[in-house]
């Protein structure tokens, strides 16, 4: 129960509304540190909402969203979307991967690198001149072959992203957004279209990074093998609002849960009776 | 007062050429997202159009026939400039199609520069001046010395700016054709799965536009009087201009827009500085895109994540 | 569209028709089938022509003397175009059919992996080659010509070529690798060559201390435009971007107290040695080096000058594109939104770029202004803007060497064409080839996207390899 005792992230009374439609009604919930987290729930649920919310893309129609890092807690409802990234180092992925496709796989993940090394680069102003920069750089490219070797593509390093197989652009989005150093890393849908076997690696990586690294992961997901195995905690969404929280044995027994996925959404029914097993 | 009145006359009458140019800017960017750099250039291309058909159809029927001549040439060159816009769009917008998003906004600027050039090299530099033909006035009031006119050129202008709107209207809104247009606007994808010749319809949505610019172009010489190969770029921008006021993709908002960049032009001329009023059109467009960017009647574009 | 849709498209459309068949199978049906429909294509495209020309081909309008406009038909002009096209067309299959038959699996494109290194090679030496040459330049037409000053016209016409390519390379850093369509990059040139003007008129400032006041002039501006239009996107930003650009222009012309109108501001001082004037006096130039006077030497001074700022912007450009900040542009290029999810200041970064292109821009406009001695509104219209674009867009947006190839091309290739006697031959007496220089450039513009909408050199040299043993500052001078 981290989350109730150390919170990362709270979400409080999270509303969003899209002229008439409300995506997000009146949503609670924390998401503990150094947990892996879990929302899942039928489509249209508002999941995707919630993380546009936290990450910035979306401004909220009301509520606050809190993040606590070491010493500074972060309003992120208040913050532009780039400072969440960049101060409150909340990081993420996209249900549609965004990689940089005509740049080079290490390049991307300098990119990730961007505020650290533009401040080793004074501004470009010393880099311009060759001072200092050099050697921050170095650095730079010694963290990202750490991350390459974490997924396995250290061979493909120098071809384009827009190059590499679908399931190595799905890992080599999650490595880009650790390269920028996250507390909280976000995936939309990490295991989407992936095959069994790259959907076993995808494990190994998150669970690695929560092994290996202080970040806490908050996990988009419809492959119910791969949330009830990874998940420390599980927050379900249904027209916008939270019908259960709680550890995946809690969530996979809540009555309510069985009956959005069973009663809403047809298409959902065998995924869920195989996993759920009621 | 009767200044005022005099301005708003005109005004609306320079709006409605703008509005009907404008039409082809907000149809072209509804359907595929482009702006068509090269639509004021059609418009100037078909003042000509209308001139040299003008001077050949008035030799053979005569000075006495002037508002027929007229209708025939405003139909030959719709027809011709629809051809136009029907060859731009084919050859240099097409094969683009699916290609890096500046690409056909660049070409179109290669065939904004082709068209007046080809115009220049084909018909000379010197503006050509159309022979005089509809001169009567109709005298609204008066307010002491000064009188506030409506000419015949005006109403005609109004009139038929009027008329064609009702008749694309009920195009877009409710024949086969505008099915498949606002279709292929929402998903092109989908629309061609669904058995809609998205690439007919692309290329029918340039004829529209650009037989719409034909009719400015008739109505623009019947106006002014004259007509040189470079007054393609000036009212092209100011019609993307009204197109964008109104809500880029909105027919309604280009006229609306049209209008009102119409007025703002003869008002600001008349009371603020001549030399400006360019500049002052410029500076709508940008206030505009900046502060709103859906324009008065456009939909709110949502980012999609 | 993507290419999806536009297979689904044909295919629902006219799924048993011969003509659907014969696109979706590469082999042709039979040679006579083949030639009946080329012939039929070519027959609907002489007559599209035809529709085309008439009337603005076929009839003339001039102004005749009572202010009347008088026709005169030119049908000959419009059968040599419809034959022109009908034959043309025809060729066209000929070739595409000959070329399908000879080459029948290799419709699919080569994968760009393997080419690249050997492209970013092959650029690279290109580029030492063409600043070997460059350096060279000015004697190499002295000796060619035998003398500097019948060199003069070519020297002239390289240190046009030469601007043009400042400018290109100024422009690539906001369109090539950041991103931004700016169809009003003149406004800068203006603003530098402006500054410099009403400084050194008004005020007597010299030369060598206008020229980084002209630069950041120009970036002030880029950073005034640029603060509240950079949110707007690709299109959108094009059009804001021309609208200042002729805002400027207009301000120009209009602010007469200012800038002298239409006039244009004329004696704007000439360039100086570092202080010695080129003149024929005690203290100038030639008679303190010890030299005899020739007017050649304030040209030559002007020719290396340029050169120098050139190479400075592409020094500056490839240095930038290692750096984080270039890293950024280009990934804003390719996903903004990614760039926002991790961290960068979009807004920002864009504005850098901008900054730093009407910078160069800005340094551009100096030297053109103290090259010409005269500065007007007239030099700064949208057709300069289009030309510069064209420059970055027909290089290949980013490629540092494409750029330098397409200004080349650009500048130099209608001045060229201009002095072939042959033209003249040919077309007759009266044919001047400038006057199709405009028509021909709007042409290629747009061919040159459907051709190649990538330019010339499309392939992208990695800012930096993990494999394949560079550091970056070991990398190749030319990236890119």
């Amino acid at each position: 129960m981290r989350w109730l005792n150390d919170p990362l992230l709270s979400v409080e009374h999270l509303v969003m509304r899209f002229g008439g439609l409300v995506a997000v009604d009146d949503l609670s919930f924390n998401v503990g540190r150094s947990d892996i987290t879990a929302v899942i729930g039928p489509n249209g649920a508002g999941k995707t909402t919630v993380f546009n919310c936290i990450t910035g893309f979306y401004r909220p129609s009301g509520g606050a969203l809190t993040v606590r890092g070491g010493a500074q807690t972060f309003a992120l409802e208040k913050m532009p979307g780039h400072a969440i990234a960049a101060k409150a180092k909340v990081t993420r992925t996209f249900q549609n991967i965004r990689l940089f496709a005509g740049m080079t796989v290490l390049e991307n993940l300098l990119v990730a690198q961007h505020n650290p090394l533009m401040r080793a680069s004074g501004m470009s102003f010393l880099g311009l001149l060759g001072i200092a920069y050099p050697a921050a750089e170095r650095a730079a490219i010694d963290k990202a072959r750490h991350w390459l070797d974490k997924i396995n593509l250290t061979s493909r390093a120098d071809v384009a992203a827009g190059e590499l197989a679908y399931g190595d652009q799905r890992r080599l989005e999650i490595a880009r957004a650790m390269c920028a150093d996250p507390i909280l890393l976000c995936l939309d849908e990490p295991a989407a279209g992936l095959n069994p076997r790259e959907s076993a690696a995808l494990t190994d990586l998150l669970l690695g990074i929560r092994e290996t690294t202080p970040t806490s992961i908050l996990l988009i997901e419809h492959d119910m093998s791969v949330v009830m195995e990874i998940s420390d905690h599980v927050i379900v969404l249904d027209y916008g609002r939270k019908i259960a929280d709680g550890t995946p044995a809690q969530v996979r027994r809540d009555e309510r849960v069985i009956a959005a996925y069973l009663g809403v959404e047809d298409q959902e029914l065998p995924a869920v009776v195989a996993e759920v097993g009621s | 007062m009767a200044d005022f009145v005099q301005q708003l006359v005109n005004g609306l009458t320079l709006g409605s050429i703008y509005g009907l140019i404008a039409i082809g800017y907000t149809l072209v960017f509804g359907i595929i997202g482009m702006v068509n750099f090269a639509h004021g250039d059609v418009f100037m291309v078909s003042c000509f159009i209308a001139l040299l058909l003008f001077l050949f159809v008035n030799a053979v029927l005569g000075a006495g026939a002037i508002i027929l001549s007229l209708l025939i040439v405003m139909v030959i060159s719709m027809g011709l400039t629809g051809l136009w816009g029907w060859t731009i769009e084919r050859l240099a917008y097409r094969p683009l199609r699916g290609s890096f998003r500046l690409a056909p906004l660049i070409s179109a600027i290669g065939i904004s520069i082709f068209l007046p050039n080809l115009i220049q090299v084909t018909q000379g530099a010197r503006p050509k001046p159309t022979p005089p033909m509809v001169g009567d006035v109709i005298v609204l009031f008066a307010d002491g010395h000064y009188e506030a006119t409506v000419s015949y050129k005006q109403l005609i202008i109004m009139a038929v700016t009027a008329g064609l709107l009702a008749v694309f209207w009920y195009v877009v809104q409710k024949t086969p054709l505008g099915r498949a247009q606002r279709a292929c606007e929402q998903d092109r994808r989908m629309a061609a799965l669904l058995g809609i010749n998205v690439d007919r319809t692309i290329s029918l949505t340039f004829v529209m536009g650009a037989a719409l610019a034909a009719v400015a172009g008739t109505l623009y010489l019947l106006y002014y009087g004259v007509v040189s190969f470079s007054d393609g770029f000036v009212p092209g921008i100011k019609a993307f201009t009204a197109a964008v006021l109104g809500g880029i993709g909105s027919l309604p908002g280009a006229v609306v827009g049209g209008l009102i960049i119409g007025l703002v032009e003869t008002m600001w001329s008349s009371y603020f500085s001549i030399e400006y009023k360019d500049v002052a059109a410029f500076g709508i467009l940008i206030i505009v895109l900046i502060f709103m960017p859906t324009g008065l009647l456009g939909r709110p574009e949502v980012e999609k994540v | 569209m993507t290419n999806l849709a536009r297979a689904t498209t044909a295919a629902a459309d006219r799924p048993g028709t011969a003509r659907g068949g014969a696109r979706a199978v590469p082999q042709a049906p039979s040679p006579q089938g083949a030639m009946a429909a080329a012939l039929k294509d070519a027959a609907l495209a002489a007559l599209v022509m035809l529709g085309l020309s008439f009337p603005i081909l076929l009839l003339r309008s001039d102004v005749g003397s009572n202010n009347e406009l008088v026709l005169t038909p030119r049908v000959p002009l419009v059968v040599a175009a419809c034959a022109i096209v009908f034959f043309g067309r025809l060729a066209i299959a000929f070739v595409r059919g000959a070329w399908r038959r000879s080459h029948p699996r290799r419709m699919a494109a080569a994968s760009p992996v393997g080419t690249r290194p050997v492209v970013g090679r092959v650029a690279g030496l290109l580029g030492y080659a063409l600043t070997g040459a460059a350096i060279a330049f000015p004697f190499l037409a002295a000796y060619a010509l035998g003398g500097l000053t019948p060199a003069r016209y070519w020297i002239d016409l390289a240190i046009l070529v030469l601007t043009y390519l400042m400018l290109g390379w100024g422009l690539n850093i906001v369109v090539g690798l950041a991103g931004l369509l700016d169809l009003g990059y003149v406004a800068f040139y203006a603003v530098g060559a402006y500054s410099y003007a009403l400084l050194s008129t008004t005020f007597g400032v010299s030369f060598w201390i206008c020229l980084p006041v002209a630069g950041i002039m120009a970036a002030f501006f880029g950073i005034l435009l640029g603060f509240p239009v950079l949110r707007l996107r690709g299109d959108y930003l094009a059009i804001v971007t021309l609208a200042f650009g002729e805002i400027i222009r207009l301000v120009l012309i209009n602010w007469v107290s200012l800038t002298n109108g239409s006039a244009g501001i004329s004696s704007i001082p000439r360039v100086s040695f570092f202080g010695i004037p080129f003149t024929r006096e005690d203290d100038g130039f030639a008679a303190t080096f010890g030299l005899a006077f020739d007017p050649m030497q304030r040209i030559i001074f002007l020719y290396y000058l340029i050169l120098v700022l050139a190479l400075v912007t592409n020094a500056v450009t490839l240095r930038l594109r290692r750096l984080p900040i270039g890293r950024a542009w280009e990934a804003l290029r390719e996903d903004e939104i990614a760039c926002r999810a991790l961290g960068i200041n979009t807004r920002n970064t864009k504005l850098t770029a901008f900054a730093i292109g009407a910078m160069f821009g800005g340094f551009a406009g100096s030297f053109f202004a103290v090259r010409q001695g005269f500065v007007s509104p007239e030099s700064f219209n949208f057709m300069e803007s289009a030309i510069i674009l064209s420059i970055v867009v027909l290089g290949g947006m980013g490629s540092q060497v494409g750029v330098a190839i397409a200004a080349v091309a650009m500048v130099a290739g209608p001045e060229l064409l201009r002095r072939l006697e042959i033209l003249q031959v040919v077309f007759g007496e009266h044919f001047d080839p400038n006057q199709y220089r405009l028509l021909l450039f709007g042409l290629a513009m747009a061919a040159m996207m459907v051709w190649r909408p990538r330019g010339l050199i499309s392939q992208r040299t990695p800012s930096v390899l993990l494999h394949g043993g560079g550091s970056p500052a070991a990398a190749p001078a030319e990236a890119r």
